[in-house]
């Protein structure tokens, strides 16, 4: 980024910081920012510290510039909770908000820009990118909606799904056992397994793979999740509805990827395995299924997030009274958002953990592969 | 290999025909898989029809056994023709606008389908403008794009019809929007991964002619990305079905595949849930064909050898 505009940048969310010690703070009259003495010195110093981001510009600008929009950021929420404040702030409020976004902007782009030459500390910036991205939208999200005053039942603030989530702990073990280690886990293992399978037999069977390919990919692409209430109708409404449906949304792309794994070797391998007069068993556990994993892995991926889905969806359905698509929504329609944001966070860190669960054994048992031999 | 030497010299030339050698695998396992169909529906009705016949005490054979698995009322799994006589009637047997038609259910999802789609592909298409053209975005959006992936977005239905209710938006909307959110992720990484295709070296030829960020889009990044962009709309239009389907059932929706599927599975109506399961078959079949049209048409017009 260009140095001047960095610079007039960082002017610009100092002075921000000072109109804020100005303008009214919220449109009923309540207390200015000079009767409150701490959070007067921290918008000071955040303003200073905005300042000398400017003063030393380029890259040595992001230290100060970040502890600016630490001590601004923690202003704005000091001040949301005064009850004046929060739903019927103003100019003085939003200007702050405004500075302290426009700072974090700024430090982002300027992080961006580095290259740093060595490697773990391109790994760190790397994480360390998104991570402040994500505290700047999270922090948005919060000051807007407990500023605006947006009522609850729309919109919660992230803090409120927080307190939620950590309030209701057992509540969440519960669902997160009834859906994710009974339905989801279970049917994984059973339909990436049959797929697996299935595509060994296929491929010993080349007729039978000529045949079941094209039918895979046909029912890969169909919304398979639609079966659902059958599988409801013939297991019930515990886990084992959920389970078939899993495995049936699993099974497919498991089938047609493994499938082509298994014919990813190449012929010189195959001759060699012949020329030592290697039996079906041997060349299917030495060489077929060794050159099959990158793409068992790609399926296994693609399935993690597969399998989440259909559990949930199948939860739509019916269920007995526990499991995150149950919870979602019995607590949407009884309009407790707050309790189905915490149900969302609770099944994207259990989609997230799963799926960094399956990369990490990727990583494990296909390390020779080109793509991670950098 | 021993089979085929074994085989008659008339019948080799058949045999090897490109269409029949394709095809037979194919049709070969259809048939089973409907055989098969047909063998559990017979066993998973059995006990049905049986407790049937022996509650109006009856006398029965077994060929009446079977012949009543085949035409059960309610069956735990309906055979595969009352299945495609049950679609057939409820395609053909009523104006197209009734509500027991299935034509008017596949229309409704059909068109948040379609709008979702258009919706999601040009969000998609957009953000991987952006991510190419920013290196702050791709260091810093590009990583909770993926992660949101790995979110089971659909859990966020139900919500985002609440919200977007109480904000006063109801009816094809909010499902388009689901099936956008749903359908954008696979164009933006396809994009994005087309946008940065062409190597370095055609770059550079484009730098030597001192071309603008606009002239290198027109000229060079969009026509490299083409094959990308539809590799991602094949993937997001079945996406973007499904996210339809699922948006419906929560809502409560009255009209829909997705809230046919809902009816059936409330009053037990399996075969009114099978053929609205076979025409969202169809309607995803026929988008991803739809799709593959436009792809071949426009590569003929790009030139493209095939």
């Amino acid at each position: 980024m260009n140095p001047a505009r960095l610079r007039l940048g960082f002017i610009l969310s100092g002075a921000f910081m000072l109109l804020a010690l100005v303008l009214p703070l919220s449109a009923p009259a309540a207390a200015s920012l000079a009767a409150r003495p701490i959070l007067f010195a921290l918008t000071l110093a955040a303003a200073v510290l905005f300042a000398a981001a400017a003063w030393t510009g380029g890259s040595q600008a992001i230290a100060p510039g970040f502890a600016g929009v630490l001590a601004g950021a923690a202003t704005t929420l000091a001040l949301l909770r005064d009850p004046a404040i929060a739903g019927s702030a103003a100019a003085g409020f939003w200007i702050m908000m405004l500075a302290v976004w426009l700072g974090a902007a700024l430090c982002v782009i300027e992080l961006a820009s580095m290259r740093p030459r060595h490697a773990p500390a391109r790994r760190t910036l790397n994480l360390a990118i998104p991570l402040l991205f994500g505290a700047a939208v999270f922090y948005l999200w919060e000051v807007l909606v407990r500023g605006f005053g947006v009522s609850p039942v729309i919109m919660p603030p992230p803090s409120a799904a927080a307190a939620r989530f950590f309030a209701s702990l057992p509540v969440l073990g519960q669902d997160f056992v009834q859906t994710f280690v009974r339905g989801v886990l279970i049917g994984y293992v059973i339909g990436c397994g049959a797929g697996l399978l299935v595509a060994i037999v296929a491929q010993r069977f080349s007729f039978l793979g000529r045949g079941l390919l094209p039918l895979g990919n046909f029912f890969s692409a169909l919304p398979l999740v639609g079966v659902a209430p059958i599988m409801v109708m013939w297991f019930g409404f515990d886990w084992p509805s959920k389970a078939a449906v899993v495995a049936l949304v699993t099974f497919f792309p498991m089938l047609v990827n493994a499938l082509a794994g298994l014919s990813a070797s190449g012929h010189i391998e195959r001759d060699l395995m012949r020329s030592y007069g290697a039996d079906h068993r041997q060349t299917l556990t030495k060489l077929y299924l060794p050159a099959a994993l990158p793409f068992i892995f790609n399926a296994l991926k693609i399935n993690a997030t597969l399998a989440l889905i259909g559990a949930i969806v199948a939860e739509f359905f019916g269920t007995p009274t526990q499991g995150i698509g149950f919870r979602i929504s019995t607590e949407a329609g009884r309009m407790a958002i707050d309790m189905v944001w915490a149900e969302i966070a609770l099944a994207a860190i259990a989609g997230m953990a799963f799926y960094g669960l399956v990369a990490l054994a990727e990583r494990a048992t296909t390390f020779w592969h080109p793509s991670y031999r950098t | 290999m021993t089979s085929s030497a074994l085989t008659l010299p008339i019948s080799r030339s058949l045999r090897q025909h490109p269409l029949l050698a394709r095809a037979a695998p194919v049709v070969t396992v259809v048939l089973a898989l409907i055989a098969i169909w047909y063998v559990a529906a017979v066993l998973m009705n059995l006990a049905l029809v049986r407790d049937g016949f022996e509650r109006e005490e009856t006398p029965y054979t077994v060929s009446d056994l079977i012949a009543g698995t085949m035409s059960a009322e309610r069956p735990l799994l309906p055979a595969p023709h009352q299945v495609i006589s049950a679609f057939a009637d409820s395609v053909f047997g009523y104006a197209p606008n009734a509500p027991r038609s299935l034509v008017y259910h596949s229309g409704v999802t059909l068109s948040a389908t379609l709008l979702g789609f258009l919706l999601g592909a040009m969000f998609g298409v957009a953000l991987a403008l952006m991510i190419v053209h920013s290196r702050v975005l791709e260091k810093s959006l590009l990583p909770w794009i993926i992660c949101s992936q790995m979110v089971p977005i659909l859990a966020l239905a139900p919500i985002f019809i609440v919200v977007l209710g109480a904000i006063g938006l109801q009816g094809l909307l909010p499902k388009s929007i689901i099936s956008a959110y749903l359908c954008f992720f696979p164009i933006t990484i396809g994009m994005v991964k087309g946008f940065t295709a062409p190597d370095p070296m055609q770059l550079d030829l484009m730098r030597t002619w001192s071309a603008t960020p606009r002239q290198v889009l027109s000229k060079l990044r969009w026509p490299s990305a083409v094959p990308y962009l539809f590799a991602g709309l094949k993937v997001a239009v079945t996406i973007s079905l499904i996210g339809a389907i699922v948006a419906e059932l929560p809502t409560g929706a009255e009209a829909g595949l997705g809230a046919r599927l809902l009816a059936g599975s409330y009053y037990g109506q399996t075969i009114q849930i099978w053929s609205a399961l076979l025409a969202s078959a169809i309607l995803a079949s026929g988008l991803i064909g739809l799709v593959g049209l436009a792809e071949r048409g426009i590569a003929r017009q790009m030139g493209t050898r095939s």
